[in-house]
Order: structure tokens, then C-alpha cells, then sequence
């Protein structure tokens, strides 16, 4: 069953998608590693670091376009699961310090000991072990997703009251971050790491390797969106996406459907955020701020929303773009380009940049392959719904 | 012009030579005879002295009590002569006030003790209950409530027989209460009337007062003094429920005034406005402009500068909210998650210009002195601002209720709301429409924007903070309607000011958020939902 629905979900430009990411995971290390520094094509480790970066965003907005682009759900609050993810693993990289802190005590993370915390607080437990972690990763943002789906999905909130209580959400969780009696670092969040599985965050060795890992989880979490969005489920959510009442009265249960894909949106979030921190060493509050969730789905809608490999792309070029520009003596008018950007990509270019390649190249070949059609038809049906016709 | 000069000089000389003749006479006697108890350096004397010199209503007792107090007073056992060394270094003879130049050999600082510490700043309070300031006075008044020293009775005796001042009778009644209520010598029916009079007062320094009062006390007084605690305590939680009910009035106002504007383009055009928080902060800004301008130029007009700066403020944010919805808005009708985006990259394009136009940093606002200052009602305090802005609110509620209800534009705006399409058949331009609905919700934030600038802070980031706020009004108190935004802005505003106290300010808003989002599942479509076939549309 299972090669079936990869042979079927992965037609050419997927294929090529996986390999260059493959490609790119499997060089930038080699070249940064293998290369004597300062030659042409050696890849410098704070460029490693900062692809690392990227590949995780990309993560995030496949995430984002698998609940937007194919079930209609515009999530306000993604990074809240993001940041989740981030701090579970931010917990067990805390943790794994032991007394090498500032203040020595082998238990307590050095915020707890400045804070005057007694003793570990009980969420704190098991996160000395790697696989508790790792599931926390997985767990804590997709039993929030659930619950939160649960609800949501169940009393039937859409359209703009599920963005607005998405936001709401991650605002909320904002608040409650901020505090230091949370446990979580208040303010200054978890950062001075030192060790992952028994390796130096800060060696050349472990960022090459955590970016080959972002680049195979963005594989992986590339080949499950498919997976999900060419099996008979995925027809479902686009039908949910395009008709929702049409789709319940056909005898679909819509909510299960969206509380599914929503609960996998998160998980995979939370697995980008879990990658995320130690390749940039920290973890604070301020990824939960609303704006964060918001410039993510711009990610997704300037690289084309609902084709999966746009999302992707878009979350790299936007975030390159960020970099670029903030780092150069435009960095004042940065707010501006972006600003600029929700603007005219949602009004001169609703399907992105894959997504109009895609049109474009469909209305070249007006003979069309077989399965170009097939994804051409998806691409179509994008406009809202107008349950009144 | 000469002599006019020589004529005023004698007309002074002639004054202090008659003042001297009145004044000095009468009092040098008993006034040097206190004086020299400094020298005897016994502190029974010096306490002796501090008393008689705080009574004498000499010009003199200020400078010396204070002398005493920073040890700058200094005594000569031999020739008993006492010396005030001023600030400055002058030194001058403290019976007399003659200039002296300088301090004799053996002469030393007046000591003191703990005890007599608290006698001499009893007696500096004595003195000003004197002062000709009544402010000054009251103020003194005041402060023997808290300090209660015995040694104070007599003074604040003769000042309550000379006060004619209102209040200041009332505080140096109640002190003199709180004095007695301490005196372990006075007789239990004075203290009963004492108790009465701290009862009265009924606030939390009253009940501070009457808790410290010690075991001792005779058995009738301790339960006069208890049943005051408990009326007392009854009564502060009264008025702290009052007090959460105005604070909770006043964020609910704060909030229908930033939401009643999203909740008109949100009801009529189904448009989720992320940059309507900007739209309040152009409108803060515009209120800076008007100031700006008015103290450079008109400083005289101050007082009216927010009243100028409101139709400025509407025009403003009512004209960009039009030019938005021409140029943008219009192109996305259908597609409201797109329109979410789209306002959303708008209002990171506002703030920035903003913050490159006035810079990143708080813009000052003053407040008109109609609006500065605050009054009290029982044991709050009521500013004049918050006031202000809860009345602003309301009448832009009414006036926005009646204009929906009366005008030809409200008539065409409650239609297209209920049904776009019918309401196009039936002749109305819908999109002229809604570009004045978008101008007027827009304007509305504006002069939200002039009202918030009076409480918060003008900065780039105004607009942000209030965005999801309004978002949470709209959505629970539902689109149906402006009355659902007004039950929805009130509920919040207060709901958050009553678990405030009990949770703390962060995790009270937490609650309410969360509290929202679960009441979203019971009403997904808020308090006040549409009914029928417009909810789909």
C-alpha cells in the first residue's frame, strides 16, 4: 500500500524537489567540512547555520500550506506549535547543560536557580532524556492542535473567526511565556546550550549534521504532505477547502478530516522548531508573537499556495530576501518591501510563484501530460467558495 | 521719580521700625528664656524648649526646629547663648536672629535622642499647621493622622480652634482623633468618640490605624474599635468592587471606542481590517501634528487643540481608509483570508512610514487642563481623562446608532449587510458603499486615535496593541449589530478588571482570551449573530 501512494504522489517536479534538497543537504556540509576555509566553494559554518535556518522555515510553511493550501484553514497561530516544538527541545538541550552553568547547580537551568525555583518544577521531568523529548516535540504541539482543533472544528468556526482565535491563541501563549513563574525563562527564554546527544552545539560537526537532518525532515515532512494531499483524503480536503457545507452533506465528516490534517500541521511545526533552536542557540517568548505566525503564511503565499514545493521555496526566498535587506544599508525600508509584498502578492499574484509558473506553462502545452492536468485542475480551484451559486 | 523712590523707602522703614516695636518686645522674654534651655544640654530641657519655641508662633522657631533637626544647632553652656548655623554657613544667633561671625570656642551641637527625633518632627508638622498655605496646612493636617504623636495635641488643639478651613478641619479633627485613640491616658468616652470619627473616614488608612491599635485598650473601646474594623472593611470592599466596576467601564469604553470601527467593516463588508490599529495611531498622530502647530504657533488654543484635532483626525484616517479600500480592498471582495494578508502587509507599510516620518521613539501629547486633574467619590479616584473618554465613547456610539438608523447612507449600509445582492437589485451602489463604509469605520479609528492619544503612549507600535483586543470584541460580541460590540467591549473590559485583582494582569488577560476562544465554540459567531441566509455570504 504504502509505495503505491508514493509512486502516485511523487510525479517529476517533486522528484526534483527531493533531490535538490538532498543535494543541498548532502553538499553544504561536505563543502563547509571537506574544503580548506577560505577556498571559493567552501561554505562557511555561520552560512550552514543560516541555511539550517531556512530549511526549518520551510518546514514550517509546508506545514502551513498542507492546512491552507488543501483544507482552507488559515492558521493565524502556526508558530505558537512551532515555538512549542522549540521549546521542548530547548527543555532537554537546558537540561543536558547539568553543572555546567553559571551557577553550577547540576539539576536546576541557571534561570531556575536566579529565579529561586526550589526544586525542578514537574513539567521539567524526563527532559534529561533525548526520546522524552523527542516525543514532547511531536506531542506538545499536536495535543494542543488537537484540543484546540477539537473544538474549533466541532462547533464549526471558520473562515476568519478560526484565523482570529488562532491568533488569539498564540497572543495568549505569548502572555503566559513572558512570565517567569511560568518555568519556561520568562522574558529571556532558553539559550546558553552546550550539548546535543553528547555533541558541541557550537562545533562545525554537529551544525553540518543538524542541517542534513533539516534537510531530511523537510523531505520527509515533503513526501508525508503528498502522501496526504494525492490519497483519497487529500481530495477530500481540497473538497472541504472549496464546498465545506457541500462536502458534509455528501456525507463526509468534515470535522475529523480538518481536526486530522490540523493535529499533522502542528506536529510538523513542532518538529521545524525543534530543529530550529539549536541551530540558532535560542529560544524565547517572542516566537510566539502574532507577526511571526503572520509573515509565515506570507512564505506560503508568495511561493504559491497549495503546491507544497512553493511553500517551501517561498519560505527560502522571503527569508533570504530578510536577511539580504536587514543586514544591508536598506534595513529601514525592509518593513516596507514586506509590507509591500502581502500586498501585491495577494493581489496581483494569488497563486504565488509556482503557482502562476504552473498556469503559465499549462496554457505553453496546450496538450498537457496526464498528470500535469491533474495538478493544473487543483491549481484551479483555489478561489474562495461561493456556497451561494 | 526720585522723591516717589525716597517716599516708598520711608514708608518700609517706618513699617519694620513699627513691626520691630510690636513684635520683639512681646516676646523676648519667655522666647530667649526657652532658647537658652538648649544650652542646658538635658534632653528633658531641649524637649521643653522644642515644645514652648513651636508654640510661640515666633518668626524664628521654623529655622531653629529645623536647625535642630539637621544638627545645626549649636549651644554655648557658658554664655548660654544658642546658634543656628544656616545652610549657606552664616551663622546667626538663634534668640535674636543678629549675625554672628563666628561659633564661640566651647560651643557644641544640640544632641539628640530617638525620642526627642520624633518630638522635633512632631513639632516641624506643628509648625506648618500654622503655615499661612492652606495647602501647606492641610497637607500637615494630614500627615498627624499617621504620625499620631501625643506630644502634637496641644498644637493641633489651638490649630483646630483657629482653622477655618473646611477639609483641614476635618483632618486635623481626624488626627486628633487618632492622637487620643493612641494616648493611653485619655478616658474611654473620648475614645469612643475618637473611634467614631476614624470610622467615619472608613478608608484603608482608617482601618490601618485602627489594627495597630494595641491589646490594651479598655474592653469597650477594643469592641467599638472591632465592629469599626469589620463596617470599615465591608466598606472598602464595597468601594473596591466600585472602583473595578469604573476601571472596568473605562478599558470596556477604551475598547468599544478602538472596535466600534472594525465592527462596522467587518459587519458590512465581511473585511477583516488588520490595519485598523493603524488607522487609531494615524489618528494619535494627527493629534501630535494639531499640537505641534499649536504650541509653535497658537499656544493660547491649547486647551482646544484635541477639539480641533478630532475632525482632523476623521478626515485623516477616513480619507486614507477610502483611498485603502479604492485602491486594494475592492479588489479582494470574496477573499476575505486574502484581504487579512493584504490589510496585514498595509499596516506594516503605515508604522514604518510613520516611524521614518516622527521617528521610532514615544511623541508627547499633552493633556488639555479640562482634562488633567482627577476627583474623588467616596474612596476612588475618578481622572478626568478616563471620564472624558467614557462620554467621548458613548456619544460616538449614539451618534454612530443614529446615523445607521436615520441617514440615507446608515439605510444603504444596514442593507448591503443584510443581503449584498438584493440590496444591488434593489438600485443601491454597493461599492460606493462600501468605500464610505470603509472611510467612516476608518475614521472612526481616527478619532479613536485622538481619545487614546490622551491615555497611551504615541508611538508606531499604538496601533498593535489595540488589534487584537478589538479582534476579541468583535468576534464575542458578533457582527449582528453595534449593540453586540458595546455588550462585547463593556463584558471584557469589565470581566478583565474583576480578575485582575484575583489572578494577577497577565494571567487575567490570559483567562479572557482563553475564556473567548472557548466561548467562540459555543457561538461561533459571537453574542449578537446574524441570522439567516447573510451568515454564509
Amino acid at each position: 500500500m504504502t509505495p503505491h501512494i508514493l509512486t502516485r504522489s511523487l510525479d517529476r517536479a517533486a522528484a526534483t524537489f527531493i533531490l535538490i534538497v538532498a543535494a543541498l543537504g548532502i553538499l553544504i556540509p561536505l563543502s563547509n567540512l571537506l574544503l580548506p576555509q577560505g577556498s571559493m566553494f567552501q561554505v562557511p559554518t555561520y552560512l550552514v547555520a543560516l541555511w539550517g535556518k531556512y530549511v526549518c522555515y520551510a518546514i514550517l510553511a509546508l506545514s502551513i500550506d498542507l492546512i491552507w493550501g488543501y483544507c482552507g484553514i488559515l492558521s493565524l497561530g502556526h508558530g505558537a506549535f512551532f515555538a512549542l516544538g522549540g521549546y521542548a527541545m530547548g527543555m532537554y538541550l537546558m537540561r543536558q547543560i547539568g553543572s555546567r552553568g553559571v551557577y553550577g547547580n547540576p539539576l536546576l537551568p541557571d534561570f531556575m536557580v536566579f529565579l529561586n525555583y526550589p526544586k525542578l518544577p514537574w513539567y521539567w521531568h524526563g527532559f534529561d532524556m533525548f526520546w522524552f523529548a523527542a516525543l514532547m516535540v511531536l506531542l506538545a504541539p499536536g495535543l494542543l492542535a488537537f484540543c484546540f482543533g477539537w473544538l474549533a472544528f466541532r462547533s464549526r468556526v471558520t473562515g476568519v473567526y478560526l484565523s482570529i482565535i488562532t491568533q488569539a491563541m498564540t497572543y495568549a501563549l505569548l502572555l503566559a511565556f513572558f512570565r517567569n513563574d511560568f518555568g519556561f525563562g520568562g522574558n529571556n527564554g532558553l539559550t546558553d546550550f552546550k550539548d546535543i546527544l553528547g555533541f558541541n552545539v557550537q562545533a562545525e560537526g554537529t551544525r553540518c549534521a543538524l542541517f542534513l537532518l533539516s534537510c531530511l525532515a523537510l523531505i520527509i515532512a515533503f513526501v508525508i504532505c503528498r502522501a496526504v494531499v494525492s490519497s483519497k483524503l487529500g481530495k477530500v480536503l481540497i473538497a472541504v477547502r472549496d464546498a465545506e457545507s457541500r462536502t458534509r452533506f455528501l456525507g463526509y465528516r468534515v470535522e475529523t478530516y480538518k481536526l486530522f490534517v490540523f493535529t499533522l500541521s502542528a506536529c510538523m511545526a513542532g518538529v521545524a522548531g525543534a530543529l530550529y533552536v539549536p541551530q540558532v542557540g535560542i529560544i524565547n517568548p517572542s516566537e510566539f508573537a502574532p507577526g511571526n505566525s503572520i509573515e509565515a503564511v506570507i512564505w506560503v503565499a508568495v511561493g504559491g499556495r497549495g503546491t507544497l514545493i512553493g511553500a517551501a521555496l517561498g519560505a527560502v526566498v522571503v527569508n533570504y530576501a530578510k536577511t539580504y535587506f536587514t543586514s544591508g544599508p536598506l534595513a529601514p525600508y525592509w518593513l516596507f518591501m514586506l509590507g509591500a509584498m502581502f500586498i501585491l502578492v495577494t493581489l496581483l499574484l494569488p497563486k504565488g510563484i509556482i503557482g502562476t509558473f504552473n498556469s503559465w506553462r499549462d496554457k505553453q502545452r496546450s496538450a498537457a501530460i496526464e498528470a500535469d492536468k491533474e495538478s493544473a485542475a487543483r491549481e484551479d480551484g483555489i478561489g474562495e467558495p461561493n456556497p451561494a451559486e | 521719580m526720585f522723591a516717589n523712590c525716597i517716599d516708598r523707602f520711608r514708608a518700609l522703614f517706618l513699617s519694620i521700625l513699627l513691626l520691630s516695636c510690636f513684635v520683639l518686645p512681646a516676646m523676648a522674654g519667655p522666647f530667649e528664656d526657652s532658647v537658652a534651655k538648649f544650652a542646658n544640654d538635658e534632653f528633658s530641657d531641649t524637649e521643653d524648649a522644642v515644645g514652648e519655641i513651636a508654640s510661640s508662633g515666633n518668626p524664628l522657631a521654623s529655622p531653629i526646629i529645623s536647625a535642630l533637626q539637621d544638627g545645626r544647632l549649636s549651644a554655648d553652656p557658658d554664655s548660654k547663648k544658642v546658634f543656628i548655623t544656616q545652610p549657606d554657613g552664616k551663622i546667626i544667633d538663634a534668640a535674636t536672629g543678629a549675625a554672628v561671625d563666628k561659633l564661640p570656642d566651647n560651643a557644641a551641637a544640640v544632641r539628640l535622642n530617638n525620642r526627642l527625633r520624633r518630638t522635633v518632627d512632631a513639632a516641624v508638622g506643628g509648625l506648618t499647621l500654622m503655615s499661612s498655605d492652606p495647602a501647606k496646612r492641610l497637607s500637615a493636617a494630614q500627615s498627624v493622622l499617621k504620625s499620631h504623636e501625643e506630644s502634637m495635641l496641644p498644637t493641633v488643639d489651638s490649630a483646630l480652634a483657629k482653622e477655618t478651613n473646611k477639609s483641614t478641619r476635618q483632618a486635623l479633627a481626624e488626627g486628633r482623633a487618632a492622637i487620643i485613640l493612641f494616648k493611653s491616658d485619655a478616658s474611654d468616652s473620648d475614645k469612643l468618640d475618637a473611634v467614631a470619627v476614624i470610622k467615619a473616614r472608613g478608608d484603608q488608612e482608617a482601618l490601618a490605624l485602627l489594627t495597630s491599635l494595641d491589646a490594651g485598650q479598655p474592653p469597650l473601646v477594643a469592641k467599638a474599635a472591632a465592629s469599626a474594623i469589620s463596617s470599615i472593611q465591608s466598606n472598602l470592599a464595597l468601594w473596591s468592587t466600585v472602583q473595578n466596576a469604573w476601571y472596568g467601564l473605562s478599558l470596556g469604553s477604551v475598547l468599544l471606542l478602538a472596535a466600534i470601527g472594525l465592527a462596522i467593516t467587518f459587519g458590512v463588508m465581511g473585511v477583516i481590517n488588520m490595519a485598523h490599529g493603524e488607522m487609531v495611531m494615524l489618528g494619535a498622530y494627527t493629534t501630535f501634528a494639531v499640537q505641534e502647530v499649536i504650541r509653535t504657533s497658537y499656544p493660547g488654543l491649547f486647551d482646544y487643540s484635541l477639539l480641533i484635532a478630532l475632525p482632523l483626525a476623521f478626515l485623516v484616517a477616513g480619507g486614507i481608509g477610502v483611498l485603502i479600500e479604492r485602491s486594494i480592498i475592492r479588489f479582494l471582495y470574496g477573499r476575505p483570508l486574502e484581504t487579512l494578508l493584504a490589510t496585514w502587509g498595509l499596516s506594516l507599510v503605515l508604522q514604518q512610514a510613520v516611524r521614518t516620518l516622527f521617528g521610532p521613539t514615544n511623541r508627547e501629547v499633552g493633556n488639555p487642563s479640562w482634562m488633567s486633574g482627577a476627583f474623588e467619590v467616596g474612596q476612588i479616584t475618578i481622572t478626568y481623562n478616563r471620564l472624558w473618554i467614557f462620554c467621548f465613547t458613548l456619544a460616538v456610539f449614539a451618534i454612530l446608532l443614529a446615523m445607521l438608523r436615520y441617514t440615507a447612507l446608515g439605510l444603504e449600509m444596514r442593507a448591503v449587510t443584510q443581503n449584498r445582492r438584493m440590496a444591488a437589485s434593489m438600485g443601491i451602489a454597493t461599492s460606493r458603499v462600501d468605500a464610505l463604509t470603509f472611510g467612516l469605520g476608518s475614521g472612526i479609528a481616527g478619532i479613536a486615535g485622538v481619545a487614546l492619544s490622551q491615555i497611551d503612549n504615541v508611538s508606531p507600535n499604538l496601533g498593535q496593541s489595540y488589534i487584537i483586543d478589538s479582534f476579541m470584541v468583535v468576534v464575542f460580541g458578533g457582527v449582528g449589530n453595534l449593540w453586540g460590540t458595546l455588550v462585547g467591549a463593556f463584558t471584557l473590559g469589565i470581566a478583565n478588571k474583576f480578575l485582575e485583582p484575583v489572578a494577577g494582569a497577565v494571567l487575567g488577560k490570559i483567562a479572557i482570551l482563553v475564556l473567548i476562544i472557548l466561548f467562540i465554540q459555543k457561538r461561533p459567531r459571537g453574542l449578537f449573530a446574524l441570522k439567516g441566509r447573510a451568515v454564509e455570504a
